[in-house]
């Protein structure tokens, strides 16, 4: 286990590079960052002593590794908009980003697998029915008219939920959180459906289309001609054959709820790191957005590496190298 | 069973299933009526679609919806039960009536450990806690004759071989102790060396504890071999039932003579396969095929193709070098050589490497070390042009005929795509005329072009894709277990059909096969292969009659004998010119 965690780390390092460069390297070619600095009637001059004094004049594979350095130590430079350092202002709204897509996560999670059960065992049932009926029109329509669509009927007509913000939030360190309040657990619910809704529909599907093979496959045909009672077959021996793709396309959608929140986070003026990004891009503040790249890479890496280690768990073939079949 | 008065454990009186379809019900069982008595082996045999697994399956109550019983009574000692009452039913499957299914490799769950399959069923059936489940899983693996249960039992079914898995799940079946067990075919994804063992097993287990056994097969060696008493089946219907040696000895009805008489035999060697009904015509020797580029008789070569101290690695790279200790050898300094125009059989166990050698010879995996030599070069030295033309001449025909045809292609193009690829004729249009040809070589009528290999029955699909190893002209044919998909009587044909071809186009062949009595007859000379290493290669009726190898001697004593029964023709009574 330790030597496959270990092997898989390593693997890691030259993703991160590699992102670090794209990120560093689209923002240093498009556009000119110095344009925005000094103003329209700055001199040639000017701009020559800005240039040297922010080593934009040294050659670029210098100012690659000054920039991997400095990341490396934590420092990924001052907002040119606010006039911060950058990693503060993603520290400050990333637990807002965090929460919402672990929370939705969850929710699709429970929600998905247990719908994905039902239609498959009971496919001529009610809930079945509606339930697959209702996933493909809301993964159909586009994410912001659900989320527009939650905000008019459950803040507009019925009042029931706020329609924007956070709500009241506690400080526990550097981690800000509104789990702890009514008003932020109130907040959180509408963003959180909508943003839950696309990856529910998914593993819904995946669930259900997973668990239709596996109840056709040899070894549950002998588990029930052993006699083994239906609810250990279905949510013991045929559940855990299922679990095995699922994990993958969950993980991957962890990733992407995570970075992707910005649709989301926009229509409910959610004070996450996906606003601020859309924010950064109106001012092209490059080096929040060379920051927010390269810390979406490394969720996504994590999350990959995570998903790799369950697998570990879920797959006993894996841990002894045997041929998977 | 009438002379003893113990009543029968199984009792079936006028069986019938259907399956209803939009064109109207399919009675895949009619009127069956068997009995089995305690301690005795019923045998089921007949080809694929008799119904002899329906059988088996409307006893447990599994038959597949919209499957269902639809006249009949089934009596399980005695008492009668009802496929509908779906509870009664699953109180009795496991606990009264065992299932066997064929394939060990996939009849356990891979998520879970040997342990904790047989604790689950234990503890449904027997009224166990969980350590003495344990206890008792222990010593049903014991039971089974898997050594060192104790450990065992903690492992997961990928660490155990096929027979180990096969005889795992006969402990499954039996933890509950049964009165009657259904195998269905449980032997036949196994090696001949433990398809003795596991029968051996069975026989003992139902003599034992005095527990009914109903064994489907279609492979009369094994028929011959266990069973007390044997039930033929065809489309459905029991066309004979009656002691074993009777029915082999002296079968009444003439669809149980001619399946024992398409049996392929152990015992000599014939000029062609027995076929039941007439044999078909079949002009092979057609211009096109034999139009082929023939090498200059000065520079023939002694062998065709040639592995000089070859050897293959699996699985020895790793980023991080960590996998190493996964390195797998699967052939170790192999030297084979093929003659032209001679069929080379390969014989061995799984994973014994007959096919990583099919597939070094095909030139689809690189030796790791040593050279692949045909007509003469060096492949991996020669040039890409002698490489193409290498490829070209050596075809192979797959295994599984229903995974290696393309689904969305029709049949006319799958066979005119080779022709069109190795630019052997210039368009489609000069192609469709040989493709027809071709069709008709393998015995196809020209209008199956147009239809798509879902229509198409395993034998069929076989001929098609024999057809389509023809179509790019090859001098070299590699088989890979190319009839054991097949009922026996579809492979008698394609074995003729193999055979008319090789002797006709003067091909060589690479004949893989586990099943000795065919090899014996189709090929001039065998390989044996064990673990990765050739035992022994010699005449084929040399090695049969006289093995120099004692790995070879044990080999040819496990294959599952029938005796010929007399009432077959005498190889010297069959007719010569049977071609036509």
């Amino acid at each position: 286990m330790t030597g496959f965690f270990l092997r898989r780390l390593l693997s890691v390092l030259p993703v991160m590079l590699m992102t670090a460069f794209l990120s560093f390297a689209a923002f240093h070619f498009i556009g000119d960052p110095l344009q925005n600095m000094v103003g329209p009637e700055a001199t040639a001059q000017d701009r020559a002593r800005l240039a040297a004094e922010l080593g934009f004049d040294r050659p670029f594979y210098i100012q690659f590794f000054r920039f991997i350095s400095s990341a490396l130590h934590g420092d990924f430079g001052i907002s040119t908009r606010v006039g911060r350092p950058v990693l503060d202002l993603i520290l400050e709204r990333l637990p807002a980003t965090l929460e919402l897509a672990i929370l939705s996560f969850i929710f699709a999670m429970i929600a998905g697998v247990a719908l994905g059960v039902v239609t498959a065992l009971r496919p001529r049932s009610i809930l079945s029915g509606f339930s697959l009926t209702v996933s493909l029109i809301a993964v159909s329509l586009p994410n912001f008219l659900i989320g527009i669509g939650l905000i008019y009927v459950f803040a507009v007509k019925l009042g029931w939920l706020p329609s924007f913000g956070r709500g009241d939030t506690v400080k526990i360190g550097w981690w800000t959180t509104g789990l702890l309040t009514k008003t932020g657990w109130q907040a959180i619910i509408l963003p959180a459906i909508s943003l839950a809704t696309y990856q529910l529909t998914l593993i819904l599907r995946l669930v259900r289309t997973e668990m239709l093979e596996v109840m056709h496959s040899d070894h549950i045909r002998f588990a029930r001609a052993r006699g083994l009672p239906d609810r250990l077959i279905y949510f013991s021996y045929a559940l855990k054959n299922t679990m095995i793709p699922v994990v993958t396309v969950a993980g991957l959608q962890l990733g992407s709820i995570i970075a992707f929140a910005v649709v989301t986070e926009t229509v409910f003026q959610w004070p996450g790191v996906g606003l601020l990004f859309i924010n950064s891009i109106r001012f092209s503040d490059v080096p929040i957005m060379a920051a927010y790249l390269l810390i979406v890479s490394i969720i996504f890496v994590t999350i990959n590496m995570v998903v790799d280690c369950v697998y570990y768990l879920l797959d006993p073939r894996l841990r002894t190298g045997g041929v998977v079949r | 069973m009438t002379t003893t008065a113990q009543p029968c454990v199984l009792s079936i009186r006028g069986l019938s299933v259907d399956f209803p379809s939009r064109h109207g019900a399919l009675q895949a069982v009619c009127n069956v009526s068997l009995d089995i008595a305690p301690g005795e082996i019923l045998g089921i045999v007949g080809e694929s679609g008799a119904g002899k697994s329906t059988v088996g399956a409307a006893i447990t109550g599994l038959l597949q919806a919209p499957g269902h019983i639809s006249a009949g009574e089934v009596r399980l000692s005695g008492d009668i039960i009802d496929a509908r009452d779906v509870k009664a039913m699953r109180a009795l499957r496991g606990k009264r009536v065992s299932t066997i299914f064929q394939d060990p490799l996939t009849s356990l769950n891979p998520l879970f450990t040997i342990e904790r399959q047989l604790v689950d069923t234990i503890r449904t059936h027997l009224a166990l806690s969980r350590s003495d489940a344990r206890i008792e899983a222990v010593r049903q693996l014991e039971a089974v004759g898997i050594p060192e249960p104790a450990r065992r039992v903690k492992n997961w079914p990928h660490e155990f071989s096929g027979g180990m898995r096969q005889r795992a799940v006969i402990a499954l079946a039996l933890c509950s102790q049964p009165e009657l067990i259904v195998a269905d075919e449980p032997t036949t994804a196994l090696d001949v060396t433990v398809q003795a063992q596991i029968l051996k097993l069975i026989k003992n287990l139902a003599r034992e504890r005095q527990v009914g056994v109903m064994l489907i097969t279609h492979n009369m060696g094994v028929i011959s071999q266990v069973t007390d008493r044997v039930a033929v089946m065809r489309a459905g219907e029991i066309v004979e039932l009656n002691d074993t040696a009777a029915v082999l000895g002296n079968p009444c009805h003439e669809y149980s003579q001619a399946l024992i008489s398409v049996v392929p035999r152990g015992d000599i060697k014939l000029h062609r396969f027995p076929v039941s009904g007439a044999a078909r015509n079949i002009d092979a020797a057609m211009q096109w095929l034999l139009e082929r580029d023939m090498p200059q008789s000065s520079s023939q070569p002694e062998a065709l193709v040639e592995l000089r101290g070859v050897e293959r690695v699996y699985g020895a790279t790793g980023m991080f070098g960590g996998s190493a200790r996964r390195a797998f050898k699967a052939l170790h300094d192999v030297n084979l050589s093929i003659r032209p125009g001679e069929v080379m059989g390969l014989v061995g166990e799984s994973g014994s490497g007959k096919s990583t050698i099919a597939r070094v010879v095909a030139g689809l995996a690189r030796p790791s070390s040593g050279q692949l030599i045909y007509g003469g070069k060096d492949v991996y030295a020669a040039s890409l042009e002698d490489r193409q033309d290498i490829r070209r001449q050596t075809q192979m025909v797959f295994q599984d005929p229903y995974s290696s045809l393309n689904p969305q292609m029709r049949v006319g193009e799958i066979i005119m795509e080779p022709m069109i690829h190795f630019g052997l004729v210039k368009d489609k249009r000069e192609a469709e005329p040989i493709m027809l040809e071709l069709l008709k070589a393998v015995g196809l009528e020209p209008t199956v072009a147009r239809r798509y290999p879902h229509a198409f029955s395993g034998g069929q699909r076989q001929r098609i894709s024999i057809a389509r190893t023809l179509a790019s002209r090859p001098r070299f044919l590699i088989c890979d277990e190319p009839t054991s998909a097949l009922d026996v009587s579809i492979q008698a044909q394609i074995l003729n059909l193999l055979k008319d071809l090789q002797e006709n186009l003067s091909l060589t062949m690479l004949f893989i096969s586990h099943d000795l009595p065919v090899v014996r007859q189709i090929c001039d000379r065998v390989t044996v292969l064990q673990n990765g290493q050739i035992c022994e290669s010699s005449e084929t009726e040399q090695l049969f009659k006289a093995p120099k190898h004692s790995y070879t001697a044990s080999l040819l004593s496990m294959i599952p004998k029938m005796q010929t029964p007399e009432w077959i023709v005498k190889p010297s009574e069959i007719p010569s010119q049977s071609i036509c």
